[in-house]
């Protein structure tokens, strides 16, 4: 037996390639997905140097930054995001890259299809030019966001020059109590740790209350890390794990699948590892969150209230604070369940699953939306909408109101047309709420799917609990 | 990708922590399939007001420092996306070099891929050039890569770290790829293991 070691270790170490002296690494990359956004640049770099995509059967393309999210046969109006869909298109045919097309029922967001299809795959490295590639985590893969000379790099090498990051563990101990979910969780680990918290680290997520979720849930706690700084997070993977993926297309099959399973029993860290920082919560504690300001970490309990920034002894948190408080239009000492919301957003890679889709609709089933909000239901991919049609769930969102749209990244990060106008409140079940996030002078609270809908049902911040 | 050897130019004041990529560049200009042009929409939302006029009050809008090559920020500079329009923008504008107390992760890797040298300071270093720079164009700081030090207006000097890896590839504009691709023989070795150990990894397209 060698050192105790983190299950980021043993991923690391199983994929190093190279090292140099100076402790720089070439780690190498078992999946990669491309989206239009991120990648005409790298194919454009490819083609520039006569450059050919190492592994294509190892890519995965597909549209969704861009898609419209309503009915599909017009076509993309925006020319520009046209001419970026049609650029993905073109440069999969041209590189050989699998590419999954706008009318495919398996298109939806990258993060969303990659489990579904069983792309993911525990102990392996995953990138995505998205930062949101952290979702793939859950299933105890290494997963994180490149940027695009790091797409082109990954295309062309299948590898990716790194240094190793250092190992945060983050336990949430004990049982949620009801109404509260896996986005609260996250929130409050943010809350906790702050924005910038896990910067340089990559953070496993163990304890009660972690291997209590669902695969969709634990997705929701991964794909978030990057809002605490870390560009990765991991979940030792289990039986859970293994029963999502059994039978997925791209998921190993027979033989092969028993070998994988036997493997990745042994990804989990072991006894006695030591980790450069622990962070211990009491899920007991923890009640439906909700953020108040433009950063993920100005984070309360839906029970709280606007915070003061006079109270804050840091000067440069302090001017955050006011200019947060100033852009959202919210007053100090406000209690969170008296402000007003417009537009209510469920969906993107953080809650557009089928879990999140039935939590919001367990709400939203014989109510009505407020007649001031207009509310969104966005599915994360194509396979999503068919399961929740299939279930009833659409008839339950448009008899209470809810608009039931298209599959796409949509008002998470509105690139499409999906968008607020200037001043416009949203709860939104997405993971930023940055200025100008869903739209210039927009106004975003990040809450989970069942508040996002109870907010639509009383046309402001609401503890669902109270419902 | 241009060499980073010597800078010496404006630097511009940004006293804000958690300067997210969504202010550097905002989605709608995304759309592009290039590198370039982005620099007239560096810092949009706060550049200019809604109806596309200059934001008198925004620092690059005021005269002393439309030149800036060099920026001083707060804590985080860069969280959010991994758009790498973030430093392409930054680029586009002129800006070569950042300096702020800590970054985030993805950002800062993404600015030594174009060129540009992001310096990570102590607050008490970042607050004395955000003086500096407050002093617009009649103060110039000068970056000096090789000797890792940086010289304030005044002549006082600060030095700072650099990984030696990064530092080698921005002074001689080195391409990453190129790089890795000697390594060819170790790839395709690596593979030949993997293909062995953990054969279900290897990859296998979806069915069409």
């Amino acid at each position: 037996m060698g050192k105790p070691t983190t299950l980021f270790n043993k991923i690391w170490q199983s994929h190093l390639v190279a090292t140099q002296d100076d402790g720089t690494c070439l780690i190498y990359i078992d999946r990669h997905m491309v989206h239009e956004v991120t990648s005409p640049q790298a194919f454009e770099g490819l083609r520039m140097a006569g450059r050919a995509v190492r592994h294509p059967e190892a890519t995965l393309a597909v549209a969704d930054h861009n898609v419209p999210t309503t009915d599909r046969k017009a076509g993309i109006s925006n020319p520009e995001s046209r001419l970026q869909i049609e650029t993905l298109e073109a440069n999969a045919r041209d590189f050989g890259v699998p590419y999954l097309a706008m009318d495919d029922i398996r298109q939806g967001i990258v993060h969303i299809v990659g489990p579904e299809q069983g792309f993911t795959l525990p102990g392996a490295t995953i990138v995505c030019g998205d930062s949101h590639t952290s979702t793939h985590g859950a299933f105890g893969a290494l997963a994180f966001g490149i940027g695009t000379s790091e797409v082109e790099h990954v295309l062309a090498t299948q590898t990716l020059v790194q240094k190793p990051a250092k190992d945060m563990l983050v336990r949430v101990d004990g049982q949620l109590r009801p109404g509260v979910t896996a986005k609260d969780i996250v929130l409050a680990i943010i809350g906790e740790i702050g924005t910038a918290g896990g910067t340089g680290y990559v953070i496993e997520f163990a304890g009660e209350a972690i291997r209590s979720l669902s695969m969709e849930g634990r997705m929701t706690v991964c794909n978030m890390t990057i809002e605490g700084g870390a560009r990765a997070g991991l979940i030792a993977p289990d039986d859970v794990t293994f029963e999502y993926l059994k039978g997925r297309p791209l998921a190993p099959k027979g033989a092969l699948w028993e070998a994988a399973v036997s493997w990745w029993r042994t990804l989990k860290t072991d006894e006695g590892a030591v980790f450069d920082r622990t962070v211990v919560l009491d899920a007991s504690t923890i009640e439906p969150q909700v953020t108040w300001g433009t950063s993920p970490e100005n984070v309360v309990p839906i029970t709280g209230r606007v915070p003061d920034p006079a109270a804050e002894a840091d000067p440069a948190r302090r001017a955050a604070m006011q200019r947060s408080l100033e852009y959202m239009g919210l007053e100090a000492g406000t209690p969170m369940t008296e402000i007003p919301v417009d537009r209510v957003f469920i969906g993107s890679c953080t809650n557009g699953r089928i879990e999140d889709l039935r939590a919001a609709a367990a709400i939203a089933k014989g109510r009505k939306v407020a007649a001031s909000v207009n509310a969104i239901v966005v599915p994360g991919s194509g396979l999503v909408k068919e399961q929740a049609e299939a279930e009833g769930l659409d008839e339950i969102f448009r008899e209470a109101g809810f608009e039931w749209r298209e599959p796409g990244c949509s008002m998470c990060l509105a690139m499409n047309d999906d968008k607020l106008a200037p001043g416009e409140r949203c709860a939104s079940t997405s993971n930023r709420n940055f200025e100008g996030r869903q739209g210039r002078g927009g106004r975003t609270h990040l809450v989970g799917p069942a508040m996002a809908a109870a907010a639509a049902i009383t046309g402001k911040l609401t503890d669902v609990r109270a419902l | 990708m241009e060499k980073f050897t010597v800078l010496t130019g404006v630097a511009a004041p940004l006293p804000l922590i958690n300067v997210d990529t969504d202010m550097i560049i905002p989605k709608q200009f995304l759309k592009t399939i290039k590198r370039t042009g982005l620099g007239k929409n560096l810092f949009d939302e706060m550049r200019y007001t809604a109806d596309g006029a200059e934001n008198p009050d925004f620092v690059l809008n005021k005269a002393a420092w439309r030149g800036a090559t060099i920026l001083v920020a707060g804590a985080n500079f860069g969280c959010g996306s991994s758009r790498e329009h973030a430093p392409w923008a930054l680029l586009d504008f002129g800006i070569r070099c950042i300096i702020a107390p800590s970054f985030a992760d993805i950002f800062f890797n993404n600015c030594f891929k174009n060129g540009i040298l992001p310096i990570v300071l102590p607050q008490e270093e970042v607050d004395k050039l955000m003086d500096d720079a407050e002093r617009g164009a009649n103060a110039t700081v000068t970056v000096d890569l090789e000797n890792q030090i940086i010289r304030g207006p005044d002549g006082g000097t600060i030095a700072f770290e650099v990984d030696a890896f990064r530092k080698h590839c921005l002074l001689n504009g080195l391409d990453d790829i190129g790089l890795t691709l000697q390594k060819q023989e170790k790839i395709d070795g690596f593979e030949q293991t993997r293909a062995q150990q953990m054969p279900w990894l290897v990859a296998s397209r979806p069915a069409a």
